[in-house]
């Protein structure tokens, strides 16, 4: 197989939940989209259920979504008229008295959860809501926040890559988060069979714009030098959630006092649409001042001004390599976040028998 | 579950074949080309029956879990149309040709709960989704139904596998299944997947509608073997092509159409799309309908049948039907 380094187009696991759309975007109306290469039509029971079948009909593969939903549970081919229910059974043939015993479209397994809609478009015996990936802090008590939807043109794992490392902040986001301690500063990266964490903290330094609106939110006329942290916490395959925030400095949270400052998790969770394609769903949630809804609107306009610039390179990069197939990537030290991403990804691949096994290592003489 | 049915042939090596009971053996393939099978599906084998090519679709019972080894099992009874022979005639090291699994009767995981019902050699389309609802830990009953316990397949395995949740209906034991009582027990988040002879079939639909149970949770597959009556010879005429055939016990009318000659459209040669029908202009007989296409309704009304499944029978002489093509 090809080694993590030079895999630059990475297929995905399809044995996993992927958000398919916001719990908002989920009603009744019908929404098209991919998740995972399979086109879905997805819409909302009258009883609330969310539910998501293949967007295609039996009879000559008409997409659903362009259909009509009827009655409780069901949705009608806007071409024949075929119908079916929410289980993806024919409910009525029109032309006929009876229903052919095959008529059926698969119903893909879905969970609602954190404010997402999920869904399995794998085997659907492995799908255990239990596996859903943890965003708690969407929608937990003392949280609040919004966020968006970014429609990127690359691999999924370029925005992976691109949020394990935060490096990049220096020089893409230098107006708002970026600063120069953040690439001089030290980082500690750890990993089990599912979770990747990358720990950065830097302290008593200079607040940049973004963190020092934020501390003066929260504590009015706030000057000074300030702890910045950045805990990345990545659960396969594709959900991060990054721990961020920061403290008047020496008041302790390197040690975890965090009282003196401000804490928010920028959530993240990228659905592969296609090989060079993705749904990057994200969120700025906070844990202070959590009466403000100006606040919520702040952070979400901000954030989503930063990851415009992010969306930009990303494009750029995904152009950049396949005007190039035959440059391959190098690493450097600051992709270890990055990399045991890759890695745990691949495993996964393998499992399903989407990528050749390892050659096994060559043993040095 | 998706539903797959890109056909796509392959080779087969046979790695054993044993008696399960006198009338049905088991048979263990090994593809050439495996993939991982989902429960519902079947494969389409190529088999030659007197001199022909023709093919013949057996539901998966079991396969190993990466698709490597998936085993069949075929039950030869007087009715049958020459298939099984040759597949019991099959041993070890002999090689066959076969499709990669096709699913037409998939099974949706995640209904409130299941019953699974099978007649006689039908437990072979329903044995793979019982092991794959027990591993899920769904809530399902697995009723077996079958004349005599010497000819029922898998009964020990099943018992070992599904404990109290296997429900067994034997004749000649006494203990027939009551399909009216079955369907009458039934809630209305139940699936029921059923395969087996027609008349269990018509009567379970029946019973089904008549409980007002949802349509769409009466789930079946039909190999379009099976009818009310014995088959028997009849002769088909079809006056506007100077056509006229005879249709032995072992063929379809559709065949026999094919080899007089006729252009025949068709789709799923199993009853269930209706693209066969035929208009009956004039029966000496009684049109034994095999199909799931057409209601009780119209089966009731004699003027249409599907030829790929459907024959004409009567007491004594040879039926004859006259018909006309699309
Ligand atoms: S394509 Fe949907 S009913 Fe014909
Ligand atoms: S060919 Fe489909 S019903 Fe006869
Ligand atoms: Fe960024």
């Amino acid at each position: 197989m090809k080694d993590s380094t030079v895999n630059k187009v990475l297929d995905y696991p399809r044995n996993a939940w992927y958000v398919a759309a916001w719990d908002h975007e989920v009603n009744r109306n019908i929404l098209s989209r991919t998740v995972a290469g399979r086109p879905l039509a997805i819409y909302r029971t009258e009883d609330g259920q969310p539910v998501a079948l293949a967007d295609a009909c039996w009879h000559r593969l008409a997409p659903l979504s362009m259909g009509k939903l009827v009655g409780r549970d069901g949705i009608q081919c806007p071409y024949h008229g075929i119908r079916y229910n929410s289980a993806g059974r024919c409910i009525s043939m029109p032309a006929q008295e009876t229903i052919n015993p095959s008529a059926t479209v698969p119903s893909f397994p879905v969970v609602e959860r954190f404010r997402f809609v999920w869904v399995w478009v794998g085997d659907p015996t492995l799908a255990e809501p239990s596996l859903v990936p943890d965003m708690s802090q969407m929608d937990a008590a003392g949280w609040t926040g919004d966020g968006l939807t970014i429609e990127v043109a690359c691999n999924y794992q370029l925005v992976l890559d691109n949020l394990m490392d935060l490096t990049h902040e220096e020089f893409l986001h230098g107006s708002s988060i970026g600063q120069e301690e953040l690439s001089e500063s030290d980082f500690v990266t750890s990993h089990t069979d599912t979770t990747v964490t990358v720990e950065r903290w830097m302290l008593d330094i200079a607040p940049p714009p973004f963190w020092l609106k934020n501390m003066r939110d929260r504590f009015p006329g706030f000057e000074g030098n300030v702890d910045r942290w950045q805990i990345i916490h990545f659960e396969a395959p594709s959900t991060i959630c990054i721990d961020v925030g920061v403290a008047k400095a020496g008041t302790g949270a390197p040690q975890g006092d965090r009282s003196q400052g401000v804490n928010g998790y920028v959530m993240n969770t990228i659905t592969p649409e296609r090989d060079r394609s993705c749904h990057y769903f994200w969120s700025f949630q906070r844990n202070y001042r959590l009466e403000s809804q100006l606040i919520t609107t702040q952070l979400r306009d901000g954030v989503s001004r930063v990851f415009k610039e992010d969306e930009d390179m990303l494009i750029a990069q995904q152009a950049a390599i396949d005007a190039n197939p035959d440059y391959e990537f190098y690493s450097l030290n600051i992709d270890s976040g990055g990399m045991w991403v890759r890695r745990l990804i691949e495993r996964r691949l393998e499992a399903e028998g989407l990528l050749p096994a390892a050659p096994v290592a060559a043993i040095a003489s | 579950m998706a539903a797959s049915n890109s056909e796509v042939w392959q080779r087969g090596r046979i790695v054993e074949s044993r008696a399960l009971t006198p009338r049905i053996r088991r048979i263990v393939i090994e593809p050439s080309l495996p993939v991982k099978v989902v429960p519902g599906a079947h494969v389409d084998v190529r088999i030659r029956v007197a001199g022909e090519d023709d093919r013949r679709s057996y539901s998966i019972v079991d396969a190993t879990a990466d698709g490597r080894r998936i085993a069949l099992s075929v039950l030869d009874s007087p009715r049958s149309r020459g298939g099984a022979a040759v597949m019991h005639g099959l041993r070890e090291g002999d090689e066959i040709e076969l499709t990669q699994p096709l699913v037409d009767f998939p099974l949706r995981i995640g209904a409130r709960r299941y019953v699974l019902l099978a007649g006689g050699i039908g437990i072979t389309a329903v044995s793979a989704m019982a092991v794959t609802l027990a591993a899920v830990r769904s809530d399902y009953t697995l009723v077996y139904v079958g004349r005599s316990r010497s000819e029922m397949a898998y009964v020990g395995e099943l018992q070992a596998l599904h404990g109290d949740r296997l429900v067994l209906h034997v004749g000649d034991e006494g203990t027939p299944l009551d399909v009216r009582a079955l369907v009458g027990a039934i809630e209305d988040d139940t699936e029921l997947y059923l395969c087996g002879p027609i008349r269990l079939m018509d009567a379970v639909r029946r019973a089904w509608v008549d409980a007002g149970l949802d349509a769409p949770n009466l789930r079946f597959e039909t190999f379009g073997n099976s009818g009310w009556f014995d088959p028997q010879e009849f002769v088909v005429r079809v006056p506007a092509l100077g056509l006229e055939a005879t249709v032995g016990p072992n063929t379809s009318m559709l065949e026999a159409l094919e080899a007089a000659g006729a252009d025949m459209m068709y789709d799923c040669r199993k009853g269930e799309c209706g693209l066969c029908e035929v208009l009956v202009l004039d029966l000496d007989g009684a049109i034994d309908h095999r199909d799931v296409f057409y209601s009780e309704r119209e089966k009731n009304a004699t003027g249409k049948m599907c030829c790929c499944v459907s024959r004409v029978v009567t007491q004594g002489a040879t039926p004859v039907v006259t018909i006309q093509t699309t």
